[in-house]
């Protein structure tokens, strides 16, 4: 029995066109490899991920009333109830910025988390057909809601813009670090994506216990309170959650109730990308029996 | 570069299937069964993925065992057997969908599988955002889409519609689209899948056309089909799998006719010798006639029915028995209950006769199979492949009325009226 990593491609495969029609070599063996990503044919197949981003985007406020709104209005939503329950009633430190603002400007990172992790670990279940009748690298299912929610957050973006004017609220000179907080949004959302994706193929139970699970991951999140309620002496531990740092980067950087917490993104960026790669690795280890237990 | 297009060396592919779970004798066995199921439920899905010291297990199957062939460049190769004979799983393990347990394959060339028309297509795009991103995922890239963008368009005559959402679409378009991309894929091998059974029987008619387009291009083909007679039109050579292995492979007719030789000869009765002790199974399965006695022989003029012995050991609440007929290409041609006609299961243990009788004078000139099985709890629990299977002679009937050999897998009698509508000018 060969135990060799499987689909090495014996020879060099371009992605021109006039070479794709080359010859093409290609050994199907079974795996034992710990092979993580293949950068090689994930750019092969950059028009699927493409296509399905597209179809993603076009698809979602397909014959809805309200439309593109809903991107606006699902974190706005979410917004003045916060402010009403925990600004209003509970009374909730907001680190002397209106408790909406406060509470918004967390809200972008954190409804774009949710719906991107909500979709990516249904992605699979719900898109069977695309891996149990083509191939194209699976890696590209999961990780299509992470790129396609990006629409919705982009919209949702506006809205800070007229509530920042509205309450007189500049953003600091931390704005400029923002692509990088962005950019490390995104990661986190993959890695967890990758996670809940490749597991709720075999188990159906991620299917159900997503809900509760984002539920306590955004109470445990700075999203309805501010990290500077965390004792000093676990707040590196906190840092290793990682929409932590991002949350808070997003404040300091938008509305400035806090220094850049660096600490927290570092240690965060850290837990992010340790993450990401096991889950590749687990989706990847997961992916050879996707189309036999589905 | 050397002539062999695809080389499949030892390929192996083993399954885990479901296996039956224990049932609890009392009501304190149940409710800890209840307690404890997270844990099996979790032991078995897990051992859905894993295969240590699985061999003894009995809930493995081998789909496919130690298979090797050649395909030259060029070459059109068919694969044929019955349902569950490894071909599918042989050509999803080459189109990469799943992974071999052992052997290896080696492809030269691009590959394209067609294992379904329209993989990706979504409702609620438009035609045109469908063609890319089905093609996309069938391996094109998006400059060869832009290029055979009309010509994809034009074949498959939709041109009007091509901006419009696809859940406008008829279900004729919509196939008629999925493989219009699929035809023009520009891969050196391609692997199809039954894909020919779908549409309507002009639309068919122009895929094997089509498909023998493709072969006379000089394209390597791997065509997994039922259908006979398209497999010996297109295919100089077929593989045959019994059980997941190579029965034959040779050219095709002497395959074919060797697969036909091997499927069951004429059987007007079936018995089951020993006995399945805690299962609700089938003794006995006799061809009869409408006044119940055994009969020998079927015509197209016959009424005829079957009788099915069948031993319950308990009393199931939920009980099923199911008659499945199939032509000789193992199509479907009709699934019957009890129920249908208001006859119940079993209230308590013993050895029950049921009768069914098909309509009358049913049958056409051709082989017909019969399959019965036993379901408990939506399990089954017994179930005969191919119990009965006979030929229908020809005889005096509406098989023979009008026209000399009528098609169609089963003759019925409809009902006509015609009325008297107006005068003409």
């Amino acid at each position: 029995m060969k135990t060799t990593p499987a689909m090495r491609k014996l020879s060099s495969v371009a992605d021109s066109d006039e070479q794709r029609k080359g010859t093409m070599r290609m050994l199907i063996e079974p795996s034992k490899g710990w092979q993580i990503l293949n950068i090689q044919e994930l750019r092969r197949y950059k028009a699927v991920f493409y296509f399905l981003v597209l179809r993603d985007i076009t698809v979602l406020y397909k014959q809805t009333v309200l439309g593109y709104a809903w991107a606006v209005l699902r974190p706005l939503l979410s917004m003045v109830i916060f402010s009403v329950i925990f600004g209003r009633l509970a009374k909730m430190p907001s680190d002397g910025i209106p408790y909406p603002v406060f509470s918004y400007v967390a809200l972008l990172p954190w409804t774009y988390f949710s719906s991107a992790l909500t979709a990516a670990s249904t992605s699979l279940l719900s898109d069977t057909k695309l891996f149990t009748k083509v191939y194209f690298p699976r890696l590209i299912i999961p990780l299509t809601p992470v790129v396609a929610k990006l629409v919705d957050f982009g919209i949702s973006f506006v809205i800070l813009g007229g509530m920042m004017l509205w309450y007189h609220i500049a953003p600091t000179r931390n704005l400029i670090f923002l692509p990088f907080l962005i950019a490390d949004m995104i990661l986190i959302a993959a890695a967890a994506g990758l996670w809940m994706a490749a597991s709720s193929i075999q188990y159906r139970d991620i299917k159900h216990a997503s809900p509760f699970i984002i539920q306590l991951l955004m109470y445990a999140a700075p999203v309805v309170w501010p990290a500077s309620l965390v004792p000093e002496r676990f707040r590196l531990l906190y840092g290793l959650y990682p929409m932590a740092g991002i949350i808070e980067g997003f404040r300091s950087a938008l509305i400035g109730t806090n220094p850049m917490p660096w600490d927290l993104i570092l240690v965060g960026t850290i837990s992010a990308l340790a993450l990401f790669f096991t889950g590749a690795l687990y989706f990847h280890r997961k992916e050879d029996i996707f189309a036999d237990v589905v | 570069m050397s002539n062999i297009a695809v080389q499949v060396e030892n390929l192996s592919k083993r399954y885990r299937i479901g296996l039956k779970d224990k049932l609890p004798d009392s009501l304190s066995e149940a409710a800890f069964s209840w307690i404890t199921s997270p844990i099996s439920n979790f032991k078995n899905l897990r051992k859905l993925s894993s295969f240590y010291d699985s061999e003894n297990d009995d809930d493995v199957i081998w789909a496919l065992k130690g298979v090797s062939f050649e395909v030259k460049h060029g070459e059109v190769i068919g694969f044929i057997g019955r349902n569950g004979a490894g071909k599918s799983t042989l050509l999803k393990i080459i189109s990469r969908i799943t992974k071999p347990t052992s052997g290896r394959a080696i492809l030269e060339g691009r590959v394209a599988s067609l294992l379904e028309v329209g993989t990706g297509f979504h409702a609620d795009l438009t035609g045109r955002e469908n063609v890319y991103l089905n093609a996309t995922m069938l391996g094109m890239s998006k400059r060869e889409v832009d290029r055979k963008f009309d010509e994809i368009v034009h074949f498959s005559g939709v041109e009007k519609f091509i901006d419009t959402p696809f859940k406008r679409y008829s279900s004729g378009m919509k196939v008629r689209l999925g493989f219009s991309v699929a035809a023009h894929l520009e891969a050196e091998i391609l692997l199809i899948d039954e894909v020919l059974s779908v549409g309507d029987l002009v639309f068919q008619q122009k895929c094997i056309g089509r498909m023998q387009e493709i072969a006379s291009e000089g394209r390597t083909v791997l065509f997994v089909s039922h259908d006979l007679a398209a497999v010996e039109r297109l295919c100089q050579r077929s593989v045959l799998l019994v059980n997941g292995k190579i029965e034959a492979n040779d050219e095709s007719r002497d395959v074919i006719s060797k697969y036909i030789g091997m499927e069951t000869l004429p059987n007007l009765e079936w018995l089951r010798e020993d006995s399945i002790p805690d299962h609700a199974y089938l003794r006995r399965i006799t061809m009869i006639d409408y006044a119940g006695n055994k009969t020998g022989n079927v015509t197209t003029a016959s009424n005829v029915g079957m009788e099915i012995e069948c031993v319950v050991p308990e009393h199931y609440p939920n009980m099923k028995i199911v008659v499945v007929v199939r032509d000789s290409n193992e199509t479907p041609i009709f699934f019957s209950y009890p129920i249908d006609s208001d006859v119940s299961y079993p209230e308590k243990a013993g050895s029950y006769v049921y009768r069914i009788f098909f309509p009358e004078a049913f049958f056409m000139p051709k082989r017909y199979l019969v399959t019965v099985a036993v379901y408990v709890n939506r399990i089954w629990s017994d179930s005969v492949e191919r119990a009965l299977s006979f030929d229908v002679q020809a005889a005096a009937s509406l098989a023979t009325l009008e026209g000399k050999a009528r098609k169609g897998i089963v003759q019925v009698r409809c009902r006509w009226d015609c009325l008297y509508s107006s005068n003409v000018e």
